[in-house]
């Protein structure tokens, strides 16, 4: 360069040496969070610069719900409530059934020796917005850290499971859709209990059962349920309901894909569960785990 | 519309430029859903002020508004902040070529630039592992570039006021 400047207009170092720091530093933070999962410290405290911008830019948004909920029509809201009634004494059978089922699958785990899958605590939660990245499936939910949300729990709506929480922000936390790409979750059919993986198949709205023999016997319309087996997931939760299934005698899997039951964009409740106690599969200390059954028995006994 | 050759600027509000970023920083926030083609308006102001005050706005401050949606897009931490100062420096560089020219030949040079940065986070996502969005993923670009001559009126209209203030005006 034949054009530099003097030396008293000090202008910091060149651009392209910038960009290279920059580039660098960039690179590095990737790695660390893609790979090693350390970026977390930096991003929480960003992630609490941005929090009064994002309340002030979904703001209106809240507004404009909260205002269309206010000016529901009297009519929708009779029928709703009419609907309601009828779910409810629908409901109401199958609730005074299920306090006597629960004493007796109670009864029954202990027998079995099986750990007690007890409901722990959820955290009531509201959809904020979805992430607005293209590359994954995310969405962004109102609790956070502070009210205790953990990465890991699974998160369900009224009508399935939803996803699982990810990433865990002060105020906020990440829930990673089970459409997401490569999303597993262990599965179970519920006409027969045959147990397989189901995966996000990455077009952001179906899901796949994948390493299922050609003819395994899955149809069109069969519920997926969550089978538990990970530990995660409570058993039981609806995940899928299948809609194509294609078998071709030149593979050796089938090609079964399903839809969500839960609505991944359109509600906006949902609910945080703590994860589950894994039912272990085998254990290789299984003295130990008897004494800590028996002194759990005891400490219930002794109450 | 653009800036006339004749037409000598004020010099420029580092309040409004600052003004200026973190509403485009507020915008990328709302909640997009699946919209696709959004403007990402925050690289546009960036590219604008970079273009315009290549000493005042650079790979440094682009860098770290990066890494700000990064974190409240859930995004690769570090995928924005390197598209973005990738964005700032070619900005940097190209901002006497990219005044030489009226604004809609500018806004070409604008698209390509964006478009570039798009490529970036998509080869950097594409090599941690994710699924491609589609070719709907540079609609964004397009409409951003479309936007430059709007933007270029807007952000320059403080610096085009008159110098001396008369008081018969309403604004």
């Amino acid at each position: 360069m034949e054009h530099t400047p003097p030396q008293f207009f000090h202008r910091g170092p060149a651009p392209i040496a910038r960009l290279t720091f920059f580039v660098l530093l960039s690179v590095f933070l990737m790695v660390l969070d893609a790979r090693f999962r350390y970026a977390e410290p930096l991003r929480q405290v960003l992630a609490i610069a941005a929090y009064p911008l994002q309340q002030i830019a979904i703001a209106p948004f809240a507004a404009l719900a909260r205002a269309r909920e206010f000016l529901a029509s009297q009519a929708d809201l009779r029928e709703q409530n009419a609907a309601l009634r009828t779910q409810k004494l629908r409901d109401a059978e199958d609730l005074l059934t299920l306090e006597a089922l629960r004493a007796e699958n109670e009864g029954l785990r202990r027998l079995l020796a099986a750990k007690e899958q007890l409901p722990g605590d959820a955290i009531f939660a509201e959809i904020v917005y979805a992430g607005r990245d293209p590359f994954s499936r995310k969405v962004i939910i109102d609790r956070g850290a502070q009210n205790g949300v953990q990465p890991g729990q699974p998160v369900v709506d009224a009508n399935g499971v939803l996803g699982q929480v990810t990433r865990v922000q002060p105020l906020l936390a990440e829930v990673t859709l089970i459409v997401d790409k490569d999303h597993a979750i262990p599965v179970q059919v519920v006409r027969n209990g045959l147990r397989g993986v189901v995966f996000g198949s990455g077009d952001g709205s179906t899901l796949e059962l994948r390493h299922m023999a050609s003819n395994a016997e899955v149809e069109v319309g069969d519920l997926l349920v969550t089978s538990g087996l990970d530990g995660l997931y409570p058993r039981g939760l609806p995940v899928a309901r299948v809609a194509k299934v294609e078998r071709d005698s030149a593979y050796a899997f089938a090609k079964i894909v399903g839809q969500p039951v839960a609505g991944t964009t359109q509600h906006q409740q949902v609910l945080v569960l703590s994860p589950a106690t894994p039912t272990p599969l085998w254990s290789d200390e299984p003295e130990r785990a008897k004494k800590g059954g028996r002194a759990k028995r005891g400490a219930r006994r002794g109450e | 519309m653009a800036a006339n050759p004749h037409h000598i600027l004020l010099p420029v509000n580092v309040g409004f430029m600052a003004t200026s970023v973190v509403a485009a920083l507020a915008f990328n926030l709302l909640p997009w859903q699946d919209v696709r083609g959004v403007p990402d308006l925050l690289a546009l102001v960036l590219v604008f002020w970079c273009v315009h005050q290549p000493r005042k706005m650079g790979i440094g401050i682009a860098w770290l508004l990066g890494l700000v949606m990064d974190t409240a897009n859930g995004a690769l931490f570090g995928q924005h902040a390197l598209a973005y100062a990738a964005l700032a420096y070619t900005a940097q560089g190209l901002h006497r070529r990219i005044l030489s020219f009226p604004p809609w030949p500018q806004a070409l040079h604008v698209l390509v630039l964006l478009l570039a940065s798009q490529l970036v986070m998509l080869a950097v996502r594409m090599l941690a592992g994710g699924t491609f969005p589609g070719t709907s993923y540079f609609f964004g670009s397009l409409v951003s570039a479309a936007l430059w001559p709007l933007a270029t009126f807007i952000l320059l209209a403080p610096q085009r006021r008159p110098e001396e203030v008369d008081e018969t005006r309403p604004i």
